[in-house]
């Protein structure tokens, strides 16, 4: 039997016999079982993949450890399921896990006819090409009649097609279930061109043998908004997915880091500051939380740009600019409403 | 028949509900009330959860557009068909896996069981071997064993290996002249089914004079002739009405030609393999089960080892084989769904795949993908029910 089928049935059947959901339910099951049950990916360097220790990194899986910050004050007070592409929207909806930070683009089809709710942007993203270098491509238009891998149950899928025929190319499309058997058969040559999210190029190129065989295509092809989703129907859980990775994002632009938190909480005279740590005026019982969930948040996990750079950016084997990725303020799209 | 004065003198008249008869119906009917309950409680409560959480149901996805592209496909299809679409090409895509596999794992299985009982030791070791191997290894791995075993080691689409500038094998797959036929490549197809016909009526008018007279008709060889010489003839006759289309190199890969894709190759591979292991094992146990005697008989009559083996051995054996291969053939069927862990395109992989995914209604694909299994495999178990009851032994 295959797991899709599994998970399938078994969404089929939770379906079958659960009862209706209430605004509130999931934190009240959270709380109550001691973790988040979070949904990541099979295995993608820098924003879902175990460690040498066994343990998860990345910047989705920070998302989840954000979750379990706010709500226990304890990063590690979580339980990842490793899902594949096709799996995910099926694992969240049946209640499988509580939410999905698995490098998802955020589309109109699956936010409004899925019965689920995209939180917001922890990745802003673009498709790209990953070619072998002595293959002589410099560009996605001269490749007609090329044969792409590509990962089933994405939006890469639907980008490719639609790329292929509004430029008049034909190709051929091979399809796996994992993105890691993508960069296997790349690596054996199945296909001309690795086609995926860029910031996913990077990180399956290091796992080739050779990474300095393949380049990364200038093209870009699509808008991909990367973000974490939960279930319709519970907008108390949505709120504390939401505001977790806002509060990341103005800790950055507030200047507090994981570092300097402490710091700030007993002496900043900043009201933002002071708002976002829990000192004065917001109240973290709005959305069921302790007044200070922003600090443990910052604390135990850090600032977004902490967060990005740990595992995407400079201080990661991936080394990708901030790019899109920057605060609004320093010339990229990051923006975050403010916590008053 | 007892005795009359042993029966009860005044038997008092049963009261309806404690008759056997009418209560096993009536046991029976509140069973089947309460799986109907159930069932219905169950299909209310999907949709309603369903709806209550904002998922669409229903089966209207099919009709839109699908937006992605398909490895292969046996009908015409690109980006702007729709769902329902991508739901007949995983269809065929999974009949056609079947198909082959069914073929090639029948004959590697008659050839193997045979062999395994084989005289020659050599033989016989080597079908062991090969049974206990194959037989005894998950079907997932073999399946990755031939992919990149067939991948691997093939060179790029430039550096192919040919054959006569026409057949082509790459890592991409293995490329055939395709004939294409010409207007009047009709009579062609007629002389093939003419001579097909006619080798029928050949065989029946040959079985009826052997039944007759005794006289032997060399059915094989003229019925051999038949189908290849009139078609043939017709053929030359007409001027060739077809030409060969040949692959050629042109940009990243091979196009024209009929192209066997290593996707297809690894699955039916692996598929035929695996499944010969466990038909051989059925054919030896369907020969064994016919007694020694059988065949002393027919050597005691003067039957050539050759004539007794078809006439007396394999006809008992296979009232044996079949009930086997049926459960065989069947196994087959459901494991091509495997072919989702290489990217071959069968239906669980384009459509309780990639469609699920794209449309997220999970429990719609999913329940057509098992009523497909399901119809498929009741249907191979109708044709051999049928076929077995045709070989049974008919008892006068």
């Amino acid at each position: 039997m295959n797991s899709k089928r599994v998970v399938g049935l078994g969404a089929a059947t939770l379906l079958s016999l659960a009862g209706l959901a209430h605004a509130g339910q999931t934190l009240d099951a959270v709380k109550a079982k001691g973790f988040v049950q979070c949904g990541v990916s099979t295995g993608l360097p820098g924003f879902s993949a175990a460690d040498e220790k066994g343990r998860f990194r990345g910047i989705d899986v920070d998302m989840c450890r954000g979750v379990a910050a706010a709500i226990f004050g304890d990063a590690d007070k979580v339980k990842y399921s490793p899902l594949t592409a096709k799996e995910r929207f099926t694992a969240l909806q049946s209640g499988e896990v509580d939410m999905l930070s698995r490098n998802t683009t955020w589309t109109y089809t699956r936010d409004t006819s899925l019965g689920l709710n995209f939180t917001g942007t922890n990745y802003y993203d673009g498709q790209g090409f990953l070619v072998a270098k002595d293959l002589g491509v410099k560009s996605a238009t001269e490749m007609d009649g090329a044969s792409f891998c590509i990962q089933a149950g994405t939006t890469t899928e639907l980008n490719l097609a639609d790329y292929f025929r509004s430029n008049k190319m034909e190709y051929t499309p091979i399809t796996f279930d994992t993105s890691d058997q993508t960069i296997k058969a790349f690596e054996a040559g199945r296909c001309d061109a690795l086609t995926s999210d860029q910031s996913q190029l990077y990180a399956l190129r290091i796992k080739l043998k050779d990474p300095n065989s393949a380049i990364v295509l200038p093209e870009v092809i699509s808008k991909e908004p990367l973000g974490p989703v939960v279930r319709q129907g519970d907008d108390e859980w949505f709120n504390i997915v939401k505001w977790m990775l806002f509060a990341m994002i103005n800790a950055e632009e507030l200047g507090v880091t994981s570092a300097n938190v402490d710091d700030m909480k007993a002496n900043s005279t900043d009201p933002n500051v002071r708002r976002l740590l829990g000192v004065e005026g917001v109240k973290g019982e709005w959305m069921g939380l302790t007044n200070d969930w922003g600090y443990n948040i910052v604390k135990h996990v850090g600032n977004y740009g902490e967060v990005f750079e740990r595992n995407v950016g400079m201080g990661s084997p991936l080394k990708i600019s901030r790019g899109l990725n920057a605060l609004w303020s320093k010339g990229g799209i990051q923006y975050a409403p403010p916590i008053r | 028949m007892p005795p009359d004065n042993l029966t009860a003198p005044d038997v008092q008249k049963v009261p309806w509900w404690r008759s056997p008869a009418i209560r096993a119906l009536l046991f029976q009917l509140f069973l089947v009330c309460g799986i109907l309950a159930f069932g219905y409680y169950i299909f209310n409560n999907t949709l309603q959860n369903m709806e209550q959480r904002g998922i669409t149901t229903g089966f209207d996805f099919l009709s839109n557009e699908a937006g992605f592209g398909i490895l292969k496909s046996l009908i015409e299809y690109d980006e702007t068909h729709t769902y329902g679409r991508t739901f007949l090409v995983g269809l065929l895509n999974t009949l056609l896996v079947a198909a082959l596999g069914i073929f090639f794992a029948t004959f590697i299985g008659f050839f193997m069981g045979v062999a395994r009982l084989s005289s020659n030791w050599l033989v016989a070791r080597l079908a062991t071997v090969y049974i206990e191997t194959f037989r005894n290894l998950p079907l997932l791995l073999q399946i990755m064993f031939w992919y990149f075993a067939v991948l691997r080691p093939l060179p790029r689409p430039r550096e192919s290996l040919s054959l006569g500038d026409s057949v082509f094998l790459n890592n991409r797959g293995l490329f055939l002249p395709e004939p294409v036929p010409e207007p009047g490549f009709w009579m062609v197809m007629t002389a093939l089914l003419v001579a097909i016909v006619a080798v029928f009526f050949i065989a029946r008018w040959a079985h009826r004079r052997q039944d007759r007279t005794g006289a032997q008709f060399p059915v094989f060889w003229v019925g051999g002739a038949l189908i290849v010489g009139l078609p043939l003839l017709v053929f030359l006759l007409s001027g060739s009405p077809m030409h060969w289309e040949y692959p050629a190199l042109k940009g990243f890969n091979f196009r024209g030609g009929l192209e066997v894709i290593p996707e297809l190759a690894a699955l039916v591979l692996a598929l035929s393999i695996y499944t010969g292991a466990f038909i051989a094992e059925a054919v030896r146990s369907g020969i064994l089960a016919v007694s020694h005697g059988q065949t002393e008989a027919a050597y005691a009559l003067g039957l050539r080892p050759k004539v007794t083996l078809k006439l007396v051995v394999i006809p008992q054996a296979m009232r044996v084989i079949i009930p086997q291969l049926t459960s065989q053939y069947l196994n087959l069927t459901k494991n091509s769904s495997l072919a989702t862990a290489i990217g071959y395109p069968d239906l669980v992989n384009v459509f309780a795949g990639t469609t699920l995914n794209q449309t997220g209604q999970a429990v719609e694909v999913i329940a057509m993908t098992m009523g497909v299994y399901l119809t498929i495999s009741l249907l191979i178990s109708l044709f051999m029910n049928w076929y077995n009851k045709r070989k049974q032994l008919v008892e006068r």
